[in-house]
């Protein structure tokens, strides 16, 4: 059992916890994700590691409600305790110097590449970051990446803030105007990193994505996580998180992360039930 | 003599088991165990006892049993092997201590297995556990001696009891959220309940062994850490388990889970009580198991028993007699309805507009000429190619060594296949201090041989220790 130390709504489904939990802190690095389970008879959910404190033995983490394990999780409070945490999994990202880094992050994938722009720029690099959203209420920890970052775009795809549309076109109208970057580094949706890596393989841009595809244990046990990487197969979970972006079968991957939409719905629908039980 | 038949033991019938995940066999009660104990010729020269690759003297505890000191036999057991539960429910004894006893040539050989079980689930009923004192090995500040000891698996516990039973404090951690290793997450709760694992756990900690889930030796502390921490010594029995795939098409399709995937789902998880655990696994109606080794029989029987599937194969490229499983468990997967397409290879996954699965394209197999090794090699018989119908693939090829741990340990020497190279009299790696044995040492093996592996390195830890100790002083 860790205990929460902080809770805080982001937005209506996306929230942030900071967990007691040293094991986790202890190593932690950009790049690094945990998986926690809320209960004893929850899933396995990874979850990159948004922000840690060492001395305090504290792993911050950002989640968005979009299942049944997820909105177990949210339900957590304050004081709480949450059932299992283990990590730091996956190879953290490799930082150093590259010059000028373009560092992307779409919806949820904002708190992960969070650690990564921090570090790039503690490094030495120029971090030029783009964030995308679909609207303004969804925006997410805009501040913090301004601070971790030599400049900042906000996309919004109705344009009710910043730059109206697609994280790309900002990447574009960047590596256009002059200012290329050496290095990109984009996390989000699939069909964000998707996009992102056909633009930057056009102007021979080396990008780095991070794969969030189904995982189960995470220790390479039960190779769910297994994507086709430049014809081989990979694990996420040990071989990765992070990857040549230009390598990917995104189209596979994208395929693999509906294997379990039927059993979502019916275990939020029990979900629900359960709800509405307790409130009724 | 009259030559009495093996008792036999009692077991849940096919028609009923396949509809529940509780243990086949019943075990023996008393009247039974020891008649079959009674059985046993009490030889002058036992040779069970070298089949036991842990050398349990078989021989005492079964005449213990017969003399109905039933706590007398398990302490017997327990002098040599920390785990008798487990083993008498899972060891292959068939290839090991009944395979030594002269009974064989009878065709009646003793239940060694079935009484070795008897006699620890006769202890977990009728006594209360009592620690004896030990005395503890410590440090110049007066605490007690630190092991730390990666991976909860039966290497590592029986490392742990070994450790605690000399005065040490063995630290045991653990990825996972609970521990067992393969006995909770891999072993179906139809041949090794749980609660058994359980049960072992929690003697472990009552003599003293600490147990830490959720911790990643090598990523949550490395090997470096740990000895700063103040550990004098680090056992690591992280097991190999990390799946192999068949390179075929179709293997990423939906509905294809690797067996490891597949068992944890169900073992560990519980995806066999979903929606009551949260964790699901689709089925459907028809699963394909690829292989014919033990893991492929747990997998088969495991489908076999969810819910909305009522046709199971197993697919293998040999013929019968060259299936590496336990005859028994190929026994109780034929009693189970379980179907053996044989002497077939898969060739590529099918899969449906959604990129779910919906079959397995196949070839029909002949054995040709024997190899070097003396086994006939499966030669593929042209044109016979043919679709099984499967909603649900399990690959059960086999494990390769897992990287997780081994490649962040700067100086620990790997044979070529990844596994850390020992001594194998003493677990000792490539770095001082630190001892390695069980699967992740010989790749995929038994239960029995990584405990065996766990004792051994528990023995050379303690002379290390003290070797070291005295060099301090
Ligand atoms: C389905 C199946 C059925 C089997 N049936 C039988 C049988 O009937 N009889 C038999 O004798 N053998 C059987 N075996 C084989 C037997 O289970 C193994 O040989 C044995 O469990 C190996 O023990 P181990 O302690 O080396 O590793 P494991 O049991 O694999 O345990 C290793 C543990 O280490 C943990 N770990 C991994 N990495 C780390 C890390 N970095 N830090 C901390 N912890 C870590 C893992 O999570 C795991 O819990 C079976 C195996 C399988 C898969
Ligand atoms: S531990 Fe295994 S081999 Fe040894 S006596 Fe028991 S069943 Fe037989």
């Amino acid at each position: 059992m860790y205990k929460i130390t902080l809770k805080k709504e982001l937005t209506k489904d996306i929230k942030l916890f900071g967990v007691e939990a040293p094991h986790i802190t202890h190593n932690a690095k950009a790049g690094n994700f945990i998986v926690v389970m809320p209960d004893e008879k929850g899933e396995r959910i990874p979850l990159t590691i948004y922000d840690w404190d060492r001395e305090k033995g504290i792993v911050y983490m950002v989640f968005q409600e979009v299942g049944l394990s997820t909105v177990k999780l949210g339900r957590l409070n304050e004081g709480g305790s949450i059932y299992s945490i283990s990590g730091p999994f996956g190879r953290h990202f490799h930082v150093e110097n590259y010059g000028t880094a373009a560092v992307i992050g779409g919806g949820v994938g904002v708190p992960a590449v969070f650690p990564i722009a921090r570090a790039l720029k503690q490094a030495g690099n120029k971090v030029n970051s783009i964030i995308g959203f679909r609207q303004k209420d969804m925006i997410i920890l805009g501040e913090e990446m301004k601070s971790a970052s030599d400049s900042l775009v906000t996309a919004t795809n109705d344009g009710s803030y910043g730059v109206k549309g697609f994280v790309t076109d900002a990447l574009k109208q960047m590596i256009e105007s002059g200012d290329r970057p050496d290095i990109v580094v984009a996390v989000g949706p699939v069909i964000m990193m998707k996009a992102v890596s056909d633009l930057t393989k056009n102007y021979g841009i080396k990008t780095i994505v991070s794969l969030n595809a189904l995982m189960m244990d995470a220790t390479g046990m039960c190779g769910g996580c297994r994507v086709n990487i430049g014809g081989t197969t990979k694990f996420s979970c040990v071989d990765g998180p992070d990857f040549d972006g230009h390598l990917v079968d995104f189209d596979g991957l994208m395929s693999r992360l509906t294997s379990f939409k039927e059993h979502e719905t019916e275990a939020m629908h029990k979900c629900r039930l359960d709800t509405e039980e307790k409130n009724g | 003599m009259a030559k009495k038949p093996r008792i036999k033991v009692r077991e849940q019938a096919p028609e009923e088991r396949i509809k529940n995940f509780n243990e086949v066999p019943f075990g023996y009660n008393e009247a039974e165990a020891v008649e079959e104990a009674l059985r046993c010729l009490q030889c002058k020269n036992p040779v069970c006892i070298k089949g036991c690759p842990v050398n349990i003297n078989i021989k005492e505890f079964i005449r213990q049993i017969g003399a109905k000191d039933f706590k007398g036999a398990i302490k017997t057991i327990k002098n040599d092997n920390s785990l008798p539960a487990v083993c008498g429910r899972v060891c292959p004894q068939e290839e090991q201590c009944e395979l030594q006893c002269v009974m064989l040539k009878t065709g009646q050989v003793i239940n060694i297995g079935g009484l070795e079980r008897f006699a620890a689930d006769w202890e977990a009923q009728n006594t209360v556990f009592e620690a004896e004192p030990v005395k503890p090995v410590l440090a110049g500040d007066g605490s007690r001696i630190k092991v730390a000891i990666a991976g909860s698996g039966p290497a590592g516990l029986t490392a742990a009891g070994e450790l605690a039973k000399m005065g040490y404090l063995p630290v045991v951690f653990e990825a996972l959220h609970v521990t067992g290793g393969v006995l909770v997450y891999g072993i179906p709760e139809f041949r090794l309940p749980k609660k058994i694992v359980e049960r072992e756990v929690e003697y472990l900690k009552s003599i003293g062994a600490e147990v830490k889930t959720d911790i990643l030796v090598g990523k949550s502390y490395t090997v470096e850490d740990l000895f700063e921490m103040g550990y004098k010594a680090i056992f690591i029995g992280v097991g190999a388990g990390t799946p192999t795939f068949l390179g075929i098409p179709g293997e990423n399709l939906i509905g294809v889970y690797s067996a490891n995937e597949f068992l944890t789902r169900i073992n560990l998880l519980k995806a066999y009580k979903f929606p009551e655990y949260d964790t699901p696994v689709n089925t459907g109606r028809r699963v394909a198991v690829i292989g014919a080794g033990n893991v492929a029989m747990d997998a088969a029987r495991i489908a076999r028993r969810m819910k909305g599937v009522d046709e199971v194969t197993i697919v293998y490229r040999r013929s019968e007699a060259e299936m590496p499983a336990r005859k028994e468990e190929i026994h109780r997967a034929h009693e189970e309805g379980i179907i053996f397409s044989l002497l077939t290879a898969p060739v590529e996954i099918l899969g449906d507009e959604n990129g779910r699965v919906k079959g397995m394209k196949c070839i029909k197999m002949e054995l040709g000429e024997p190899d070097e090794s003396g086994r006939r090699c499966p030669v593929a018989v042209e044109g016979s190619e043919f679709v099984i119908e499967a909603d649900t693939v399990i690959p059960a090829l086999g494990t390769k060594a897992n990287k997780l741990m081994t490649e962040d340990v700067k100086g620990l020497k790997l044979s070529g296949r990844g596994y850390i190279e020992i001594n194998p009299a003493t677990g000792e790696t490539s770095i001082p201090g630190v001892y390695a044995g069980g699967d992740i040492a010989t790749g995929s093996a038994t239960v029995i041989a990584a405990m065996g592996a766990g004792k051994i390195a528990a023995k050379a830890i303690d002379k290390y220790i003290k070797g070291s100790l005295n060099l301090e002083f």
